[in-house]
């Protein structure tokens, strides 16, 4: 739900007034609900020559059934055509000016040359104005740590400030974020492609995403429910960001082992009743809790697919006035706990094939933030964790990636200070907080089965937000 | 029953000059044209008093009274009056559609010769009285007593005195043809300039062909009229750069220059076994070899109006066995510029030609400067019904003088109203 002050803008008065004022107009941004299509609206697909992504991407628009345009030329229609994508043609030239598109998606892997980077100018120049509200703008590039040639490493790397500033020019709910996709996992950009393109991306803008190629992958499934026959855990799932998690990945078809301490064990049971999950109340930072939470998903499901661990606290003080029992309870909970239930269920081998591990980080873990010396480490650890795992567990066909969510609407944020609370709602491209919903939407395009070549990311979920960029 | 197909000779065509919308042949109605034409090809071909297979005509825009429109022009005309006849009517493909009708029968034995042709007049047009009006009137001549009389004579008002005139629009869409071939301008990215080159040398290759000659046994003079009123032979890109846009609003691409005026004229073609025109003492200047029609749903399925040759274009090539760049001659009806080149830029397009076609690659780029070398209807103009029989005689003729050397093909592709739209094959004797 919109806060106070984006429903206030939202009346005809409040649009008056902010735009006298210059007050910023946050817009209610688009969210998906089951059964909508990936994308409403027109896409423009472009490439720069010598691509190599534009036939994967025009066959996922293809199979979305997005209204796609192109530019005549030559390589982008063929790709469009081997992709059997019925691209119409889209001219800037002769283009009326209210020709809008809800997204423009292009392949910059041609990109060679820092003068090749006139390639994406030429491509968003005459169109950046026609995005719509809540539209989206991907740029899909070559991973440049893979590049050998160092000219197109550096064209590659500088997409970067390319996209993150149109992420900030959009405005109205329009996000823009870069994919870099390695060689050989061209075809493993579909997940991705989707939930960019949806409004399940709702509040992540500027950032960029790696895709690796994967043995795993591939096999049909069905975008609806992708997580039919998948067990998930997830941590902290009684209420807040954890219960939306549960909500949306049960919502994918999978089923919710729904686990928090057994003081919120009312919670948990409700959550668990609502979505035909089962619970698991334990405390997470008990000795015997990784083994006992091994025990249970091996004897009732015979493994786990999906686990996510979301449980966390904050205990805010400054670093001089912090008792280190203050210390210890945060760092216990939100990292030291992960580390010891990942290492179990590793070990036994608990975690499936193709299976996800899947951290809940935050902005503070990147940006630091006064007050939260002992949560921004643990945050900051979460992301060590999973560059830690993220190549060893590639090699048996799993993935471990990171959610770091910004500013998103719950209890926590409700009741921080007005002007702290203020400034972290319209300090991003957005000016609105994010909902728990969308933090959950991120972790369940992670927990796809098709994301197999989505490893090793830490993706913020903060709108863009100015703290840590 | 014997069911030999016969190769079907075209003989030659003729027709008037060409006029613009209440220009020189204002007070000329369908009638008049089509008689006249007629007259011209029994003179051309001496067929005075001659009772031919038959002849197929019609025009688009016509009167009520003209429900036998064909049949009385040939009653009013020099050839035997036992010679039969029909009106066809399929928007701006009439004239080709009627060629395809008599060369069908030709080919089947049923006839021997025949003519085919069109007419139209935008200046002589019909105008229906207003339809609240006719239903009052009708009424009237329902009612048995004078109490119904005064009944439905009490229904006259005023405002019914204003009369149905025709409207250039789509039934089903509301949008004029302009309107739409303003969508599919934009849709193909088509820009002003390429429109205005294709409009100038429109022009230029029509005043060549005339100051050349080629048009003198093709064009009779009518009303006074020598030439087609609507040329501009010193028309150029920078005269045509200044007209204002008529169609797709402010920033629209397409002017006065670049589309087809409303205009009046009439052509007939000459068509026979090779038997007949053996006895007649008839050079063949071409065979009529193949043909397709075909159809989109502009309405539902969002294809453009005039894309329909692009579909059947496909069809006919691949029953003829022929590429796209198998020919010498193309002529493509310009209806405007704009459908030209869409059409044009459609058939190199890979994606049109593999998601809408179905075919496996492109059909390619055609050679421009064998395009509409004489000519075409952006230069003549476009009295509807008479284009295709202006084509078909231009193109035989060409095709007649060519060098043998070459393929001795041509290829026509006319687009119409109603999502319709008809392409033709035609080869010289000497192409085997």
């Amino acid at each position: 739900m919109a806060d106070r002050y984006s429903q206030l803008i939202n009346t005809p008065v409040g649009k008056v007034l902010s735009k006298q004022l210059g007050l910023p107009s946050p817009v209610t941004l688009d969210r998906y609900s089951p059964g909508q299509p990936v994308i409403s609206g027109p896409v423009l697909l472009g490439a720069a020559p010598g691509g190599k992504l534009a036939k994967s991407v025009a066959g996922v628009l293809a199979a979305v059934g997005a209204q796609t345009y192109t530019a005549l030329a030559d390589e982008v229609r063929n790709a469009a055509a081997a992709a059997g994508l019925d691209a119409k043609v889209f001219s800037a030239e002769v283009a009326p000016s209210d020709q809008t598109f809800k997204a423009l998606v292009f392949d910059a892997t041609g990109i060679a040359s820092s003068e090749e980077l006139r390639e994406a100018y030429a491509f968003f120049h005459p169109t950046i104005r026609r995005v719509r509200t809540s539209g989206r703008i991907i740029v899909l590039g070559a991973s440049p740590e893979n590049l050998r040639n160092p000219r197109q490493a550096v064209a590659q790397r500088a997409l970067e400030g390319l996209v993150r500033s149109i992420g900030k020019e959009v405005k109205r709910g329009a996000s823009a974020n870069l994919v870099y996709v390695a060689g050989k996992a061209e075809n493993r950009v579909d997940s991705t492609l989707r939930f960019l393109l949806s409004p399940k991306s709702a509040y992540v803008s500027g950032q960029v995403i790696r895709i690796s190629a994967s043995p795993r992958g591939g096999e049909a499934i069905d975008w609806e429910r992708p997580l039919v026959g998948k067990v998930a855990l997830v941590t902290g799932a009684s209420r807040g960001i954890g219960r939306a998690i549960a909500e949306v990945l049960s919502r994918d078809g999978g089923h919710v082992v729904a686990l928090d301490v057994p003081g919120q064990e009312r919670d948990l049971s409700e959550v668990a009743g609502l979505i035909g999950g089962t619970t698991l109340a334990l405390d997470i930072t008990a000795a015997n809790a990784p083994v006992r939470i091994a025990e249970h998903l091996q004897e009732n499901h015979g493994g786990v697919d999906i686990v996510v661990h979301n449980a966390g606290v904050t205990r805010d003080k400054t670093l001089g006035r912090m008792s280190e029992q203050l210390w210890d309870v945060v760092i216990g909970i939100n990292l030291t706990a992960q580390e010891a239930v990942n290492a179990e269920l590793i070990e036994r081998g608990t975690i499936r094939d193709n299976g996800r591990i899947i951290s809940v980080s935050s902005i503070s873990g990147i940006a630091g933030n006064a007050g939260q010396t002992n949560y921004a480490t643990s945050k900051a650890g979460v992301i060590g964790l999973v560059q830690a795992y993220a190549s060893p567990l590639a090699k048996t066909g799993q993935t471990i990636n990171a959610v770091a969510p910004g500013f998103i609407e719950t209890q926590m944020t409700a009741s921080m200070p007005i002007p702290i609370r203020e400034a972290g709602r319209r300090m991003n491209s957005m000016s609105q907080g994010g909902l728990p919903v969308d933090v959950a939407e991120t972790i369940a395009w992670f927990a796809n089965p098709a994301s197999a070549g989505v490893n090793g990311n830490v993706v913020r979920v903060c709108g863009q937000s100015l703290l840590g960029a | 029953m014997k069911s030999n197909v016969r190769r079907v000779a075209v003989l030659g065509g003729i027709r008037i000059p060409f006029a613009r919308q209440n220009g020189a042949y204002a007070r000329a109605s369908n009638q008049d044209m089509l008689t006249t034409t007629l007259d011209a090809l029994v003179d051309k071909f001496g067929l005075q008093g001659e009772a031919l297979g038959e002849v197929a005509a019609g025009a688009v825009l016509k009167h009520s009274r003209d429900f036998n429109l064909t049949r009385e022009s040939v009653l009013g005309s020099k050839l035997a009056p036992e010679t039969p006849a029909y009106d066809v009517q399929q928007a701006c493909g009439t004239g080709l559609e009627a060629t395809i009708l008599v060369a069908n029968k030709i080919a089947l034995g049923q006839i021997e010769s025949g003519v085919a042709g069109g007419v139209d007049t935008t200046s002589d047009a019909p105008i229906a009285i207003n339809e609240d009006l006719r239903e009052v009137l009708l009424a009237l001549n329902r009612a048995k007593s004078n109490a119904a009389r005064l009944r439905a004579a009490a229904r006259l008002r005023p405002q019914q005195i204003v009369p149905e005139i025709p409207r250039n629009a789509e039934p089903r869409t509301g949008l004029s043809m302009g309107e739409h071939a303003a969508i599919m301008a934009q849709e193909w990215g088509i820009t002003r300039e390429e429109q205005d080159e294709l409009a100038v040398r429109s022009h230029r290759n029509l005043a060549a062909a005339y100051d050349g000659g080629f048009l003198d046994d093709l064009v009779v003079p009518f009303l006074g009229l020598e030439r087609d009123q609507n040329l501009r032979p010193d028309s150029s890109l920078e005269k045509l750069a200044k007209l204002r846009p008529v169609f797709g609003g402010e920033a629209g691409t397409m002017t006065a220059g670049n589309s087809t005026p409303l205009s009046d004229g009439a052509s007939t073609v000459l068509l026979a076994s090779e038997e007949w025109a053996q006895a007649h003492d008839l050079p063949v200047l071409a065979y009529f070899t193949a043909a397709q029609t075909a159809a989109v749903d502009y309405v539902h399925k969002r294809e453009g109006l005039l894309m329909a040759p692009a579909y059947a274009m496909p069809k006919m090539l691949a029953r003829a066995e022929l590429e796209l760049q198998d020919f010498d001659l193309y002529e493509i009806h310009e209806a405007f510029a704009s459908q030209v080149l869409c059409t044009l830029r459609a058939w190199e397009d890979p994606v049109f030609c593999q998601e809408r076609l179905g075919l496996d690659a492109p059909l390619g780029e055609i050679d421009r400067d064998k395009l509409n070398v004489h000519g075409g209807s952006l230069g003549a103009g476009h009295p509807f019904g008479a284009t295709g029989g202006r084509i078909v005689a231009g193109l035989a003729k060409s095709l007649h003088e060519l060098d043998p050397a070459r393929s001795g093909r041509g290829v026509i592709s006319i687009c119409a109203a109603g999502g319709l739209g008809v392409t033709a094959i035609m080869e010289a004797p000497s192409n085997g």
